[in-house]
């Protein structure tokens, strides 16, 4: 039965939409997968213990570019998005090489990651004359609203499904990374470089593929989110906020299982939403506040967060009965 | 130039507490541009709205933002000695959600300021802003201060031991939990100076933390933690960077600068600028 599960909940994702289209939780739904497939990217470097703080800058470079190549050269999206995704993996390379090749691990990672997110940001700020810097950029729209090659849709149901066909390759890839030999090559290199080293891991080269990995797909988010939204801002794509959001929701859904990032953007997500509904613009500031205690919180109780819990509560429950 | 080098002063100033953290306990704590956000908000409301006199409120400041690191040590810290270290930075990340969401839930999100404006010095045909000349001058001082005190007070001497090995001092009958509160305290009354020396310069609102946080880690990695001449050295450098870079492009292309300059460093010289090659 538990085989099944998954092509039984895929099957009922994908027939929503037909059966139940309300703009806004079609809306709100297109979002959660969004982030859901940026925070699964994440996840897949993030679990080994590699902490980036600089996927914000990646998610910038996918959703900037892309509008950029669109705006300025008018590149389709379909080119705009392959090149966006390869600038991504560039700059993780140029970053993450030299990182893996000195041997630069833990905090001093994140704050070298860090560093990146700070670049991104500011270049997209002080190129304000072609990015609008802060104010944020808008991709033109194509004529009729609805072109394939624009890759511009005015329908939700599309969109819905694009992110939903998006979220699930994200899932794919984690699955697959998850069955893979590099996978226990880096959990190797996580508990110890040296002996995984001495066993023949090529350290530098396993982390940085898993690196350009994650890097590409959170590109790729950026740039759908780009598209999606038709609009983009440094502080909403980019810099060290949505570095630290992915990561605060990754560790509240769970690190460690597939699922994870996608409930930790449904929580997340709902929650922001939820509290703007009750207190409309004075939530201003509340969903934060909320996801700054749970974050620590989280952090000190739960460190594999709801569903690794939950899984863990299971496995002891049918530990002790049999 | 000058100005250049007063940014610097300005810089040194806010690495200062935090590398003292970082460098004893070896805890990165994300929050402490948010520490000093606070401290800000607090000088703002005592001056312009109980009407202290300032020399009082920076006093009280420096105390408050001191126990709030006390506090945040407690409470966040503590539990998460023992556990990964990027757990502990994570956590310190949701404490920086926490602080800036609720200075917007309680000040709101707009910019303050003293509303005092300090004399500009023309020192020789310059100008020179004074207020960035006190902070200047008092990080030298609070730098001297503190150096004096982790060299010549018995304390002290137990906070540089256990920046060096952490397991072996509670054998040698160190309570590292009272260290680590103190350092933690000291850490964050340093925090509370910067921010009574910022105040007077740069408005305050809820995110100003994120203006100058990501640089003050930067600048203590930099200079190598817990090493205080190294981080003043890599305060300047960052400020010369940034200043540079400003007056020929923009101020943002200065942060990009400093930023790659970071990074590139931490690859020649991942120990920091100061280290001594062993």
């Amino acid at each position: 039965m538990s085989r099944y599960l998954p092509w039984i909940g895929g099957a009922a994702l994908l027939a929503m939409p037909f059966v139940y289209h309300q703009p806004y939780p079609l809306h709100i739904l297109i979002i959660i997968l969004i982030w859901s497939f940026a925070y699964t990217s994440w996840s897949i470097m993030g679990r080994f213990g590699l902490v980036s703080l600089g996927h914000g800058g990646f998610m910038g470079v996918g959703a900037y570019v892309t509008a950029l190549a669109w705006n300025y050269g008018h590149v389709s999206p379909w080119i705009g998005v392959p090149l966006a995704v390869v600038a991504a993996a560039a700059l993780a390379t140029v970053v993450a090489y030299p990182c893996f090749r000195f041997r630069i691990t833990g905090h001093y990672f994140a704050l070298v990651t860090l560093a990146l997110s700070g670049i991104v940001l500011q270049v997209i700020t002080a190129t304000r004359d072609f990015t609008g810097g802060s104010l944020g950029y808008t991709p033109e729209r194509y004529r009729g609203g609805s072109s394939l090659w624009a890759f511009q849709f005015s329908d939700k149901t599309t969109w819905y499904l694009i992110a939903l066909v998006v979220w699930a390759a994200g899932l794919y890839v984690w699955s697959r990374v998850d069955r893979s030999m590099l996978r226990y090559a880096l959990e190797a290199i996580s508990e110890d470089e040296d002996a995984a080293a001495a066993t023949g891991v090529h350290v530098t080269a396993e982390k940085l593929k898993i690196t350009v990995l994650s890097a590409t797909m959170t590109a790729l988010a950026g740039a759908l989110y780009c598209q999606y939204q038709m609009f983009i801002s440094p502080d909403t794509v980019s810099g060290i906020s949505v570095s630290l959001q992915m990561v605060f929701a990754v560790v509240v859904g769970g690190i460690y299982v597939s699922l994870g990032p996608t409930i930790g953007a449904v929580i997340t997500i709902l929650l922001a939403e939820v509290l703007r509904i009750w207190f409309g613009t004075r939530a201003v500031g509340w969903d934060n506040l909320v996801y700054g205690v749970l974050l620590v919180l989280f952090i000190i109780f739960l460190p594999k967060g709801i569903i690794g819990s939950l899984a863990d509560l299971r496995r002891s429950v049918r530990w002790t009965s049999s | 130039m000058i100005n250049g080098l007063l940014l610097g002063g300005v810089l040194a100033l806010l690495s200062l507490g935090l590398n003292l953290v970082f460098g004893v306990i070896d805890v990165v704590w994300i929050c402490y541009a948010e520490l000093i956000m606070l401290g800000m908000y607090g000088m703002y409301f005592l001056y312009t709205v109980y009407h202290l006199p300032i020399v009082l409120g920076a006093a009280i400041c420096i105390v408050g933002v001191g126990v709030l690191g006390l506090v945040l040590h407690t409470l966040v810290i503590a539990p998460l000695l023992g556990a990964a270290p990027i757990n502990q930075l994570l956590a310190t990340g949701g404490v920086l959600f926490f602080l800036q969401s609720a200075a917007t839930v309680l000040f709101g999100v707009e910019f303050r300021n003293l509303g005092l404006r300090l004399p500009v010095l023309k020192v020789a045909g310059m100008f020179v802003s004074y207020s960035r000349l006190l902070a200047f001058a008092a990080a030298l001082i609070a730098m001297v201060l503190v150096y004096l005190f982790l060299t010549r007070t018995y304390t002290g001497a137990a906070i540089r031991a256990i920046a060096q090995d952490r397991q072996i001092m509670p054998l040698m009958g160190v309570d590292t939990r009272r260290i680590y509160l103190i350092t933690s305290g000291l850490g964050g009354a340093l925090a509370g100076l910067a921010a009574c020396l910022l105040v007077l310069q740069y408005d305050v609102h809820p995110f100003v933390g994120l203006t100058f946080g990501p640089i003050t880690f930067l600048i203590c990695v930099l200079g190598s933690l817990g090493n205080f001449a190294g981080g003043f050295v890599a305060a300047f450098v960052f400020a010369g960077i940034i200043s540079v870079g400003g007056l020929y492009l923009d101020l943002e292309w200065g942060y990009v600068f400093a930023f790659a300059f970071f990074i590139v460093m931490m690859f020649v010289r991942p120990e920091g600028l100061m280290a001594r090659r062993s």
